[in-house]
């Protein structure tokens, strides 16, 4: 059994890339837990819409960045002793996010995330997300499946 | 301890799957035969919430080729049967 990977690796395992890779770094990694963060830079593409003249990260877009670290990279890191790593693929199957707080251009946003369970392929957990002065901008749960090809 | 029917079984997965269910006609005729994707629509994610709820409710472990197979009510009740006259 090889061993887990580190999060510098994990990251370069995801199936992401810009202008969808919301995830700029993972502090943390372990069985239970998932730690990120991702900044907000203001030249991304979704301010010019969203709203029109008055720029705020979406809630699609805050919970796709809870899922990437919270969920995505919890579940590489997870497998990554697994011989299937290679061409993993995960599937969002729902999510239930309560949003507290907006998020505006050039925030860094903090992302926690608890596994509640990984049973049958079935990886659910507890996010939350923090914004720079440590408030909670959202919070949930996420869950996706491992898709065996 | 009594031993239960597969009646009380029924009754009680009928409880337990009740939440997740996304065609409620299913559940008026709910036996045996009952399957949990085509007569439910509970979505297969979705059932493994079901098959947790059923390793609390009837204090089981389900192993994952039993997971694999239990596409009908009856199915459920077979797997309850065999985890709980094995403990």
């Amino acid at each position: 059994m090889c061993q887990k990977l580190k999060p510098t690796d994990v990251i370069s395992k995801l199936p992401y890339a810009k202008p969808f890779l919301f995830v700029d770094e993972l502090t943390f990694l372990s069985e239970n837990k998932a730690e990120g963060n991702f900044h907000f830079l203001p030249e991304l593409d979704f301010y010019k819409g969203h709203f029109k003249d008055n720029p705020v990260t979406p809630g699609v877009i805050l919970t796709e960045c809870m899922a990437q670290i919270g969920l995505v990279s919890l579940g590489i890191y997870l497998l990554s002793d697994s011989e299937n790593i290679k061409n993993l693929k995960i599937g969002l199957t729902s999510t239930e996010i309560e949003f507290l707080k907006p998020v505006y251009p050039d925030e860094k946003v903090q992302v926690l995330s608890e596994k509640i369970y990984f049973r049958f392929n079935k990886l659910k957990c507890k996010v939350q997300m923090l914004d720079s002065e440590n408030d909670v901008v959202c919070r949930g749960s996420i869950a996706g499946m491992i898709l065996n090809n | 301890m009594i031993k239960m029917t597969d009646q009380d079984i029924i009754s009680r997965l009928k409880h337990i799957v009740k939440p997740y269910v996304q065609r409620e006609i299913g559940m008026q005729d709910f036996n045996k035969q009952t399957d949990f994707l085509k007569d439910l629509e509970i979505n297969s994610a979705n059932l493994v919430d079901v098959v947790l709820d059923v390793e609390d409710e009837f204090g089981i472990e389900v192993d994952n080729d039993s997971m694999q197979g239990m596409l009908r009510v009856g199915d459920a009740v077979n797997i309850i049967n065999n985890k709980k006259s094995i403990q």
